[in-house]
């Protein structure tokens, strides 16, 4: 089976790891991911004024190209996919929106939201089946700890994004029992790690990233994992060093025993 | 041929505003057969009532066709005037051209068009009407009640002292449901138990009552004023004769560690228990999933301490069958798991409690001994956030339930003024989307919650509640005050919506009583019949049928019984004679009708016929027992042969109708 996959421009630099653990997996559970032949930066914030445009428009231009190629468009960085997420949504949903970015563009074929836009974590949820990748986990992480940091990009607007329950999501701690481990709850999962931020106010982003980690450590994970590059990268610059953080794509390599073939 | 009379009702200007009704009783005039037709401002009031009966004796009509509202609302009015005057009272058909047609049709035109045809139906139908006479059926002398909380008890006492025996079956150990776990109720703040328990010892020592506790209804065959119930009676390995109620067993019983239902699993009980103090009847039950005894065969304590030698490890359970004239739902309601609504951390921090634990730690025979304690460290806390409809008022279908839950508010305001009273140095907020305080003295109370006793309200939800370092750091957002707010709470409390017990759903389906999407009985009528189910011989009582306080409870209980009592004080009862009829020549046999027949009213005879040549030929042939037979209508449609029909709307009937609309 082969999707579409929008890598985005984190996960060829800083985010390395995350596509690269990410790509290698998907190879070992039969699916094939064919990077657009042509992408450019998400525009990596989702802006909040309605009647910008221009910084959307390479996310159009992704989702169109995934739709020529008539497959589903699968991302794997928070930002990307929120970002093309919702802009999808708006093409499908937003008449004046979708019309403006149509006479921007002056594609072949207008664009309409056609596109299938599916997270990473979602194929291995709803493609694969959490049941059938704990078949394929060859070393389980059995006894260990891990809290799964959502972030605030992956899941709300619930109503857009459309992938879990914003307050009490599911799907990360599914797939930490799926490689074996055992997830731990704990209230501030799902909150802002603070990282926009860090550049004017690195005092709040602190705060933000350590209230996190606290009350992961408090409720006893042994380390976090996230889908986020900044969000990452934010925890361990910002956070007090309370909990190691890895990309999820890291532990489902590890416990696929691609990281040891590698090594 | 017949001589039909037309009557359409304007209703007010309920249907005359969107249909011409002159013109309607212009137009069926002219159908065949009707040989009078008339308009009127209320056909339903004395005068058009009277009217009606005028026009049956002086045109000798044989039919009556009256366009009105919905037959359930008044067929039963016109049948009876018609009665009156002399015409049998199933040679009447309303055509509902209110509900069907004007409530719904903003265009006169052709709504009056419609009107017009809903009418002609009527006509077509009553034109192969024929009288009918309706039979009468037995009525037995004895109610159930399903559910023996405030509710059940409030039923079975009223129906019990207008001297009808009453059974009260509870599928726990004892009477008394969720106002036994009340610590004070609102507005009055008078203590539950006080008020509750005289009323258990009375429905105990009721000598028209027998409590069947520890036991569920399993099956209920019959009708109105016939019902056949078997009832399970669980066995609880403790004769119930023999049992002082001494509470030795439950102290001596080696297995400790059994999250105590009654106290929400704040604390423990043994293997053998008696709920609590006075619980009814009391008589000690052992837990067979825990009881060593009943697992491994080797324990046998409770056995040896108890010195009236109740103890019986071989009890098993009691099938009992009874007759009952009327049934009462009291089934009542639970608060919903908070598992969906984990942002409030209930699975996290044990000091996150619903609103009902509260009550248990609030309660001076609760686990604390009704002093109010952290649940993770027994300390006083200082700080306590109160969380309204959790689980109430949620948009979508995804978790919680659409509805007000109702009796939040008000325990919310009688927890918050509780703790202020009795614990002064405490600072306790109430997070509310709004305060719904409607009630006799319901609003003052809230008032003094706030205005006497200094409870924080703030307009606004809780966002996320944190547990760390000791504490629940709670973040919330200050609607009025547009700000965010972030409180360091010892104890957060969650006022969880309610929802029907999850028996009641079973329940519904073996009493053929209908329940709305949330699971709540559906009344008869909304505002008229508000304590009958659809389903004759079925009320309801109390929270089974919707959210409801205790004053509202023990008011529906009590009209719940008196329509009991109504019914119950009839010797017999008409019945419908719109039943099921065979036609035995065509019928072959094949038992589809008795498959699809919902009340077990259809059964099979041998009987003989005459065949030719003078022989007789035996055949089996489907007979229908008319008392029981609710004209549901479910076999004329299974029958391959046609041969089954419905009286009052036999094929013939409905297909004429349907001609008439399509002609």
């Amino acid at each position: 089976m082969t999707y579409s996959y929008f890598p985005g421009c984190t996960l060829k630099t800083k985010g390395a790891d995350l596509d690269h653990w990410g790509r290698l997996s998907m190879e070992a559970l039969g699916i094939h991911l064919e990077e657009l032949p042509q992408w450019q930066c998400c525009g990596a914030v989702y802006p909040m004024a309605k009647d910008e445009i221009a910084s959307r428009l390479s996310a159009v231009r992704a989702l169109a190209a995934a739709r020529d190629l008539n497959r589903p468009l699968v991302t794997l960085c928070s930002a990307c996919h929120h970002v093309i997420k919702r802009t999808n949504y708006d093409m499908a949903h937003d008449e004046t929106f979708r019309d403006r970015a149509n006479n921007y563009m002056k594609l072949d074929t207008p664009y309409a939201g056609e596109a299938r836009v599916i997270h990473y974590l979602e194929v291995l949820r709803d493609t694969v089946g959490f049941d059938q990748l704990k078949k394929q986990v060859k070393h389980p992480l059995t006894g260990e700890k891990i809290g799964a940091y959502y972030g605030c990009l992956l899941l709300r607007p619930s109503k857009q994004m459309a992938m879990d329950d914003p307050e009490n999501p599911t799907i990360l701690e599914d797939f930490i029992r799926a490689i074996g481990a055992e997830p731990v709850i704990y209230a501030q999962r799902n909150e802002c790690c603070g990282g926009y931020v860090t550049l004017e106010n690195r005092d709040f982003a602190k705060r933000r990233a350590n209230a996190v980690l606290e009350n992961a450590q408090a409720q006893g994970a042994q380390m976090l994992i996230t889908a986020c590059p900044l969000c990452l990268y934010n925890l361990k610059e910002n956070g007090g060093g309370q909990l190691p953080v890895a990309y999820f794509t890291q532990l489902l390599a590890q416990a696929l025993g691609i990281r040891e073939e590698q090594a | 041929m017949q001589r039909i009379g037309v009557f359409v009702c304007w209703c007010g200007s309920n249907i005359a505003a969107t249909v011409d009704v002159k013109q309607v009783a212009e137009a069926l005039g002219k159908e065949p057969g009707v040989v009078f037709s008339t308009d009127y401002q209320y056909m339903c009031s004395q005068s058009g009532q009277e009217m009606i009966q005028e026009a049956i004796r002086e045109h000798r009509l044989t039919g009556v066709v009256i366009c009105s509202c919905s037959p359930r609302m008044h067929e039963a009015t016109f049948r009876k005037t018609c009665q009156k005057a002399g015409l049998n009272p199933y040679m009447v058909e309303i055509a509902n051209i209110r509900e069907q047609c004007s409530w719904i049709h903003k265009d006169k035109i052709t709504a009056t068009e419609k009107a017009v045809i809903l009418g002609r139906a009527a006509i077509a139908k009553v034109h192969l009407n024929a009288p009918l006479t309706a039979g009468t059926s037995p009525v037995v002398k004895r109610a159930l009640v399903i559910g023996g909380g405030i509710a059940g008890i409030q039923t079975a006492l009223d129906i019990a002292d207008a001297g009808f025996p009453v059974d009260i079956v509870e599928k726990k150990p004892t009477i008394g449901g969720k106002m036994t776990q009340i610590d004070k109720t609102f507005p009055t703040l008078d203590c539950a138990a006080c008020i509750l328990t005289p009323k258990m010892v009375d429905a105990a020592q009721n000598e028209n009552i027998d409590i069947i506790s520890y036991a569920q209804v399993e099956k209920v065959q019959g009708f109105v004023g016939n019902f056949s119930v078997t009832i399970r009676k669980k066995a609880r390995y403790v004769d119930e004769t023999k049992c002082t109620g001494c509470g030795l067993c439950t102290e001596k019983c080696p297995q400790k560690k059994i999250p105590n239902e009654f106290n929400l699993g704040l604390d423990n009980r043994r293997a053998i228990y008696i709920p609590f103090a006075q619980a009814t009847p009391k008589v000690a039950t052992i837990d067979p999933n825990y009881c060593t005894m009943l697992k491994t065969g080797k324990c046998g304590v409770c056995s040896k301490v108890c010195t009236a030698g109740a103890i019986n490890y071989k009890q098993e359970d009691e099938i009992i069958t009874r007759e009952y004239g009327a049934i009462v739902v009291a089934t009542g309601f639970e608060p919903i798991s908070m598992e969906p609504f984990d942002e409030f951390a209930y699975s996290q921090s044990p000091d996150v409690v619903t609103s009902l634990e509260l009550e248990r730690l609030m309660n001076a025979a609760g686990p604390t001994g009704g002093t109010l304690l952290r649940p993770s460290d027994g300390a006083h806390p200082h700080t306590l956030v109160f969380v309204q409809c959790v689980g109430s008022r949620c948009d979508g279908a995804q978790k919680g339930k659409s509805y007000c839950s109702k009796i939040c508010c008000m325990y919310t305001a009688k927890h918050a003024m509780l703790i202020r009273e009795k614990y002064p140095d405490t600072e306790v907020y109430v997070f509310y989307i709004d305060v719904r305080t409607p009630g006799k003295n319901f609003d003052e109370f809230y008032r003094r919650a706030v205005e006497e006793y200094g409870v924080h309200y703030i307009k606004g939800m809780v966002g996320k509640v944190t547990p760390q370092d000791g504490k629940l750091k709670v973040q919330a957002s200050d609607l009025l005050g547009g700000r965010q707010m972030h409180i360091d709470a010892d104890m957060v409390v969650l006022a969880a919506a309610i929802e029907p017990d999850k028996s009641a759903r079973p329940l519904a389906t073996m009493l053929t009583a209908s329940m709305d999407t949330n699971d709540f009985f559906t009344e008869a009528h909304p505002k008229l019949r508000p304590v009958e189910s659809p389903t004759a011989g079925i009320f309801l009582s109390g929270a089974c049928q919707g959210p409801k306080d205790i004053p509202e409870t023990v008011a529906q209980a009590g009209a719940a019984a008196s329509k009991v009592i109504g019914l119950l004080s009839k010797n017999s009862l008409t019945c419908n004679p719109c039943t099921a009829k065979p036609d035995e020549l065509m019928c072959n046999g094949c038992s589809s009708c008795e498959k699809v027949c919902p009340y077990g009213a259809i059964t099979y005879v041998d009987k003989p016929f005459r065949g030719p040549n003078r022989t007789t030929l035996t055949r089996r042939v489907a007979q229908v027992n008319p008392a029981v037979c609710q004209g549901c209508g479910a076999c004329t449609v299974a029958c391959p042969s046609g041969a089954m029909d419905l009286q009052g709307f036999s094929n013939k009937q409905i297909l004429a109708e349907v001609d008439a609309i399509c002609r």
